[in-house]
């Protein structure tokens, strides 16, 4: 293979436009063998669509990609034999059962069918499916249908990974679930690339990201110096009620690093949480609720675009 | 965690470098292989719309409206020996354009749009082109088995006289996939069904089957409705299967015109398919 320097994927102003709109502008990444690399914005942020250029399907508009040291328009077919493909929503095959949607996908990378059916044994142990082997599709759970996804996406044993928004429908419990799975793989040295607009989603999986917003990169970096460089040690959140919150607002004005408003509360950034609510509280003002937290990568998001991750 | 510790080692060392020339090269087989397999969930609806159809056409057609029509003054003319000689040749055809419609239509705006299973096989090494060649392939199958077992039937009736009448089932055939693959070419631009299907069937395949020369011979339509005739596949299939099947007098330049019809009607369905399967997916 050509990428002899380990990196797996690399973009360099890389674009994509749909007429007038640019939904990908220039955008500069690299993935190294291994690592768990992080797409993080809200919806229409031009993470799908980086990922369908990433996956050889979509064709760039503009600027450079190499992935595995190929260009994707030039040898998409071989790209994607290397890949495995996690999309936003499943596209299973319903009418058929679960053993045989590994199977028939296997196929597709013209693997032979007595490796596919050892094959489809081990991905439905690691989905934790087994019960459901012959189960269609149809009757399966949400979570379930994620999880056969994933196990599909591994059939051909993937250099890469590429997860569009792994988690979006699932319950708490789905997630965890998933995350499990996701974690062994990471553990295994796969390289993971995952769009999300879950900042615990991304801070639990990705060792670097990079924060999306309208087609742009805002920041890049580790989660945690993501929120070093961008936000302050805590968070305090006071709630007085969606009235009052812009008011009071005001006269809180000069605490801690910095002051937000968002229409249900105020974050208050600063180093020493706890102090600066007894403060706030000693200077007479009185909160629906008070919670002093640490800074997520919501708050970068924030503190980068002035809207949440979440809308 | 054989999962896990094998990661880099299975199916990259069995396949190797070589994996996409041999997705490129089998991809049509893989997705048709894989449509069959999808079909074994309607298998029995599949196994009795083959049987029961010719049984109920030629039943009523053959021997009850056959022996009417045989019985009245000069028959229905245009050389068959029988009614049920004349109209099977259309009917075979015409069984194998229903199938190839079935196959080629909401199974196309499904991978599309509700199981969206085309966007999966895409992001393996097949491409646009093979998914839809594969699909017209798995639809040629059904086609096949359903003019077998109609033909089957034909026979036992007595509809087949000529020693050549084998060959009515590979026109029908023909005539079955070149509609499939021009349904398809549609099916994969349509974005919404919105009661799509069910006109086709009612303003295009109705119309069809009852002006294509299928029940009387095309010139007893005034010239201005000949025409249908003309662009019909059902009509040149039709055509082409009772030269097969007794051995119609037709000059050979319109012989040959049937197959030319329905190749390029084939070349033009697939063509279309390819573009439309292409930029769809690659959206």
């Amino acid at each position: 293979m050509e990428n002899m320097d380990g990196v797996m994927i690399r973009a360099r102003g890389l674009t994509k436009a749909f007429g007038e709109l640019k939904a990908v502008d220039a955008v500069d990444f690299e993935v190294s063998k291994g690592e768990a690399f992080g797409l993080l914005g809200p919806n229409g942020a031009g993470k799908s669509t980086t990922m369908r250029m990433i996956a050889s399907v979509s064709k760039r508009s503009g600027g450079e990609l190499s992935i595995l040291g190929m260009d994707p328009n030039e040898r998409g077919p071989d790209i994607r034999g290397h890949l495995g493909v996690v999309p936003q929503q499943d596209n299973l095959d319903v009418e058929i059962n679960v053993r045989d949607n590994l199977i028939v996908y296997g196929r597709y990378f013209g693997l032979p069918l007595k490796f596919l059916k050892a094959k489809a044994d081990e991905l439905i142990e690691f989905a934790q499916l087994g019960e459901k082997t012959r189960v269609k599709v149809d009757d399966l759970s949400g979570g379930m249908k994620r999880r056969l996804t994933i196990a599909r996406a591994l059939v051909n044993e993937p250099d890469i990974l590429l997860l569009d928004e792994p988690t979006t429908g699932l319950d708490p419990q789905a997630r965890h679930i998933l995350w499990d799975r996701l974690f062994r793989l990471k553990e295994a040295g796969v390289t993971l690339v995952i769009t999300t607009h879950y900042m615990d989603e991304a801070e639990q999986l990705c060792d670097r990201l990079v924060v999306m917003d309208k087609g742009k990169i805002m920041a890049a970096g580790t989660p945690a110096s993501l929120i070093k460089e961008y936000s302050s040690r805590e968070v305090v959140e006071l709630r007085f009620g969606s009235e009052r919150n812009a008011e009071v607002a005001k006269s809180l004005e000069g605490r801690g690093d910095r002051v937000e408003v968002l229409p249900d509360r105020i974050l208050i950034y600063t180093d020493s949480g706890e102090e600066d609510l007894a403060r706030i509280v000693e200077g007479g003002h009185r909160p629906l609720t008070s919670l002093v937290r640490r800074s997520s990568l919501e708050d970068v998001f924030l503190r980068l675009t002035g809207r949440s991750l979440i809308e | 965690m054989s999962l896990e510790v094998r990661a880099h080692a299975g199916a990259a060392a069995l396949m190797g470098e070589r994996r996409s020339a041999k997705s490129i090269a089998f991809g049509t087989w893989y997705v048709a292989e894989h449509r069959l397999r999808t079909m074994r969930s309607y298998l029995t609806t599949i196994l009795m719309g083959s049987v029961f159809n010719p049984m109920i056409y030629l039943f009523a057609l053959g021997v009850g409206i056959g022996s009417y029509i045989d019985a009245s003054a000069g028959g229905i003319g245009a050389g068959a020996a029988s009614y049920l000689a004349f109209v099977g040749p259309a009917l075979l055809s015409s069984a194998a354009l229903t199938v190839a419609f079935e196959e080629s239509s909401f199974p196309v705006m499904g991978g599309f749009k509700w199981t969206r299973e085309f966007w999966a096989m895409n992001a393996t090494p097949i491409g646009g082109r093979q998914v839809a060649n594969g699909v017209l392939l798995a639809a040629t199958f059904r086609v096949v088995f359903t003019v077998l077992v109609f033909f089957f039937f034909l026979a036992l009736f007595g509809a087949t006289p000529s020693p050549w009448a084998f060959l009515a089932m590979p026109s029908a055939i023909l005539s079955g996939i070149a509609f499939g693959s021009v349904i398809m070419a549609i099916a994969s631009r349509l974005e919404e069904d919105d009661g799509w299907f069910a006109t086709i069937q009612r303003l295009v395949i109705a119309p069809m089957f009852l002006f294509s020369g299928t029940f009387f011979p095309l010139e007893r339509l005034p010239l201005g409705l000949q025409w249908i005739g003309w662009i019909s596949p059902l009509w040149h299939g039709t055509q082409l299967g009772r030269v097969a099947s007794y051995g119609m007098a037709e000059p050979l330049w319109l012989t040959a015109c049937h197959l030319v019809f329905l190749g390029a009607m084939l070349a033009l369905g697939l063509a279309l398919s390819w573009k439309s399967f292409e930029r769809r997916l690659a959206k």
